[in-house]
């Protein structure tokens, strides 16, 4: 059935723009202050007090336009959005409608099946946020928290582009990874700094009108995303399908019962009654303005994963995971750093081209980096998620992480006992060379040791050595088990096969 | 008698110590204490903390500091926020709202040194052309106490007429200084949109509110505007343009000032009144300035324009007023819908709920359009037509109002008939334009004001121009019979 059905999804993502003070007034913006002790007159909506523009927050709206290609506004206009609620002190939340800062911007998101997909952005434009209705612990009251009532929010409008639950999920990352790169957002979902409603609508394949849509509001999880869009897909197919008509509504999506519930519905819904709001001024923004604002971006993440690929030799995936936010790219490039070149030897000056070597040297920064990519999305991703610690407080550092894999790339180490010397490392907090040495796990290299412990072995484990020879293969690996036990595991790996192949095949 | 001196004689006075602001204030104060009941002007005085201001006023004279306003009396438009005062805007919502700060307008007078004696009735939340509609009580007119003073700042028009105070302050969103200062016979200006800060003066509509000042003369007008003025950081429609010394500008002479009488203003004015303006050209012939009629085509209709645009801008801007954080609260409210509806209710007065629903109305969906950009198309017209006008005049000048002052009570019950009041100084308000009225004349014993209208930022070349009409003439030194 579901086959019959493409499912139609914009995104309306509210990302909590990362100044100090609020849009219209000088009160702090901090999390978690005792209610109403961040609420300036301004912010309480006495009668008399004015708004004024926070220039950083319009310098942040720029740069994520900057970012995604959109055009910036000239000239941009703030307007009130009329409702009553007793979170909303003034009775209208300044916002952008008409001419909003940022406009027809784009940006590409990875899929599940390896394409990228461009996904449009309609706008972007500042708003205020609203205060929070407290209506726990209070008898027959509620209270209100104006802290939050005037914080700077950016609101990214997309197109109705994305098809699946799956690829919402993907482009709302891909804006949370943005964000977070650009240091406009701090991106934290707990707290609600990032959180978005979605726009659904299903529609018979091959139609080109969209369905009815339904707005699933204040979703601030990825995975809460991802549930109240499938939900709600299933929901408007099951209904059209046993002859229903989908309602334009709002919907909350409860996350307990893992189901949408209407809201309220259009005929219910406010008129805003817009208009300009008369006491801002419109922004005007020049061409230096923007120019300066360009000047600021840092690498986004799209071109820090292509020159990953590219000068590195990474997959694509793991480009992408790498830089997925902006502190593990930025850790990996320390452990980078710090590895340096490999040891192994390249051709005299004069033997190639200059092509020729730099691609040899991309082949050697390509050995480290992946063994440095590998690292820094296994082991250490685990630690991190397993003891749940953020990346910039990692118990080991990426000049000690490097320190560890450069033990492997000297061979002083096998990668298995590596993991076991990070595990240390991660507990103990000492460098690996403290660890390898306090506990002799320094691998053996030297082929005549190697070649005793084989001996030896091999003498011990006459029938197994017979069938060896007599064409049980399999055999190998028991021989290479029985000398890794003696040695506990410390004959470089590569050594010991070769010296095992040539002493079990009956050489001297 | 000390409450017939200007400004500025009183500021010398109380600079060679001859006078001392306690002596000046207490004199005010007693003055108040007498005459306001019969008037209704002050709604809230502030004896005490205006003797501790004279006091203070006073060593700051006696250690020999300048100023033109230091220790000289006042009293403010109670829409102005005042730090620790009631400040009411005429309304039963704001009866016990306690301002936590000052105005800047109210900041700025009082570090110049001037004394708050109180604060001054007006109509609810500025919305009235009589003082009528105020929580308070009408204000009286003290030519005629059963006549209005106009309003809105109907009750520092009054103070102002009644001496009461040496200068008032007052705002006008429609006219609501000019009207009520030719009904009273004061000299009132309403500066450009954006020369004085409005933080702090509890709005009505953002896009048209201006504070201004009641005086005697527009030499005292000059002084007061001059402190008053300029750009301020918390109100981004606050012009950063510097701030020219009025009091400097007024005797510069008037000959080859091209003065536009204004073709709209004169249809179908009563021939007495007419006349008063007809002489005051005369003086103006006289003191070497030409004139000539312009016209401005769209001036008529400004008064639906503004009836659009005010209320929709108010409709949102009392919002705020909701039983919530401040201002009045209904009893034993039910519900949410019944503390919004039941405050609102209770606490708002007939005109102001009768604007609320106009803007409510004009802003809606699928009337929007019809209504209030309509009007926004049409207020850039009467702007061009005024742009246009000044392109061959220096300024234009036509009555304040079509009559004076009217019966409290003739008018109150016919919305339309009291806005049509409104009709010549709601154009300068729409256009962000400076506007003075200043006494002229009198029709059956009551006031009437000539309205002077220049380009923007022009309140220096008005105030001369008015200053140089007072010097030839005495329109403004009368009093009215038992305030002389």
């Amino acid at each position: 059935m579901m086959a019959d059905w493409e499912v139609v999804i914009g995104l309306e993502i509210h990302a909590q723009l990362a100044t100090r003070s609020k849009i219209f007034s000088g009160a702090a913006t901090a999390y978690g202050a005792p209610p109403n002790t961040q609420a300036s007159l301004v912010d309480l909506a006495y009668p008399g007090v004015l708004p004024v523009l926070n220039a950083e927050a319009v310098r942040m709206a720029v740069k994520f336009g900057v970012a995604i290609g959109a055009t910036i506004a000239r000239r941009s206009i703030f307007a009130r959005k009329n409702y009553f609620y007793p979170d909303l002190p003034k009775g209208y939340q300044i916002s952008q409608y008409e001419l909003p800062v940022v406009s027809r911007g784009s940006l590409s998101v990875l899929l599940d099946d390896g394409t990228t997909k461009t996904i449009g952005v309609t706008r972007a434009h500042l708003e205020e946020d609203a205060g929070k209705s407290l209506h726990e612990g209070l008898a027959n009251a509620s209270g209100i928290d104006l802290n939050r009532a005037g914080t700077p929010l950016l609101e990214i409008v997309s197109e109705p582009d994305m098809r699946s639950a799956r690829e919402a999920v993907a482009y709302m990352k891909k804006i949370h990874t943005l964000v977070r790169y650009l240091e406009i957002c701090d991106g934290n979902m707990q707290e609600g700094s990032f959180r978005c409603d979605a726009n659904v609508s299903v529609r018979p394949r091959g139609q080109e009108k969209f369905g009815t849509r339904a707005e699933i509001k204040n979703l601030n999880s990825f995975r809460f995303v991802e549930k109240a869009i499938q939900y709600e897909v299933a929901r408007q197919v099951e209904l059209i399908e046993s002859g229903g008509k989908v309602v334009q509504e709002t919907r909350l999506y409860d996350s307990d019962k893992d189901e949408t519930r209407p809201m309220r519905s259009k005929e219910e819904a406010n008129d805003y009654r817009y208009f300009p709001d008369p006491d801002l001024l419109p922004v005007e923004i020049d061409e230096a303005f923007i120019a300066t604002v360009r000047a600021t971006l840092p690498e986004l993440p799209d071109e820090k994963a292509a020159r990953f690929a590219r000068d590195l030799g990474l997959s694509v995936y793991d480009a992408g995971v790498l830089c997925a936010s902006r502190e593990l790219g930025a850790y990996f490039e320390a452990v980078l750093a710090s590895l340096g070149p490999t040891h192994a030897s390249h051709g005299g000056p004069g033997m190639v081209t200059q092509g020729l070597r730099e691609a040899g040297t991309a082949q050697r920064n390509g050995a480290n980096a992946k063994l440095a990519a590998n690292w820094v999305m296994g082991e250490l991703s685990s630690a991190l998620n397993r003891d749940n610690v953020e990346i910039g407080s990692s118990r080991v550092s990426p000049t000690a992480l490097s320190g560890l894999l450069a033990r492997i790339v000297d061979a002083t180490i096998s990668g298995k006992i590596a993991k076991d010397v990070f595990e240390a490392m991660w507990a103990e907090g000492q460098s690996a060379d403290e660890i390898i040495e306090k506990r002799g796990l320094k691998q053996i290299t030297d082929a005549g040791a190697i070649e005793g412990v084989i001996d030896a072995v091999i003498a011990a484990n006459p029938k197994q050595l017979a069938d060896y020879r007599a064409g049980k293969d399999k055999l190998f690996g028991f021989f290479v088990g029985q000398v890794q036990k003696a040695t506990e595991g410390k004959a470089n790996p590569a050594q010991l096969n070769d010296l095992l192949k040539a002493k079990l095949g009956g050489a001297a | 008698m000390l409450h017939n001196l200007s400004v500025g004689e009183l500021a010398e006075r109380l600079r060679s110590r001859e006078l001392s602001s306690a002596d000046l204030t207490r004199h005010f104060l007693g003055r108040i204490e007498r005459l306001n009941p019969a008037l209704n002007a002050l709604i809230t005085l502030t004896a005490d903390a205006a003797l501790a201001a004279a006091a203070a006023a006073d060593r700051r004279l006696k250690d020999g500091e300048p100023g033109p306003l230091l220790g000289i009396p006042l009293i403010h438009k109670d829409i102005f926020c005042t730090d620790g005062v009631r400040t009411s805007c005429g309304s039963r919502m704001l009866d016990n709202f306690i301002a936590p700060y000052d105005a800047t307008v109210v900041a700025r007078l009082k570090a110049a040194g001037a004394v708050m004696l109180g604060k001054a009735n007006m109509d609810e939340f500025a919305m009235g052309s009589s003082n009528e509609t105020s929580y308070y009580g009408p204000v009286k007119n003290p030519w005629n106490t059963a006549k209005v003073p106009g309003g809105s700042s109907g009750g520092s028009a009054a103070a102002m007429a009644a001496r009461l105070a040496a200068f008032t302050t007052g705002t006008d969103t429609g006219g609501s200084i000019r009207q009520p200062a030719a009904l009273t016979g004061v000299t009132g200006v309403k500066p450009t949109y954006g020369r004085v800060s409005r933080y702090g003066m509890i709005a009505f509509a953002s896009s048209l509110d201006q504070a201004g000042v009641f005086a005697r003369t527009a030499a005292d007008a000059a002084i007061v505007l001059k402190a008053i003025a300029g750009f301020d950081p918390m109100d981004s429609t606050s012009v950063d343009e510097p701030v020219p010394d009025y009091p400097a500008m007024l005797n510069a002479p008037l000959h080859g000032l091209k003065i536009g009488l204004l073709r709209e203003f004169f249809d179908g004015l009563e021939p007495r009144n007419a006349a008063l303006i007809h002489d005051s050209l005369k003086v103006y012939t006289s003191l070497g300035a030409t004139t000539v009629e312009v016209s401005l085509p769209h001036l008529p209709l400004s008064v639906p324009t503004y009836y659009v645009v005010a209320p929709a801008e108010c409709s949102s801007n009392l919002s705020r007023f909701d039983g919530v954080r401040f201002g009045y609260r209904c009893d034993q409210p039910k519900d949410l819908a019944d503390l919004y509806k039941r405050s609102r209710g209770e606490g708002f007065g007939p005109e102001v709920k009768r604007r609320i629903m106009t803007g409510t109305y004009v802003l809606s969906a699928g009337y929007f359009d019809a209504y209030y950009l309509k009007a926004q198309k049409v207020r850039r017209l009467i702007t061009e037509d005024f742009r246009a006008a000044f392109q061959q005049v220096d300024l234009v000048v036509g009555p304040t109002t079509p009559t004076p002052a009217f019966d409290i009570g003739a008018k109150i019950d016919d919305p339309v008939t009291m806005y049509l009041n409104d009709i010549y100084t709601i154009g300068a308000n729409l256009a962000g334009l400076p506007g003075l009225s200043l006494p002229c004349g009198f029709v059956d014993g009551l006031p009437m004001g000539l309205q002077l209208i220049g380009p923007h930022f022009s309140e220096g070349r008005l105030l001369n121009a008015a200053h140089l009409y007072q010097q030839a003439t005495e329109w403004h030194t009368h009093a009215p019979r038992g305030y002389e």
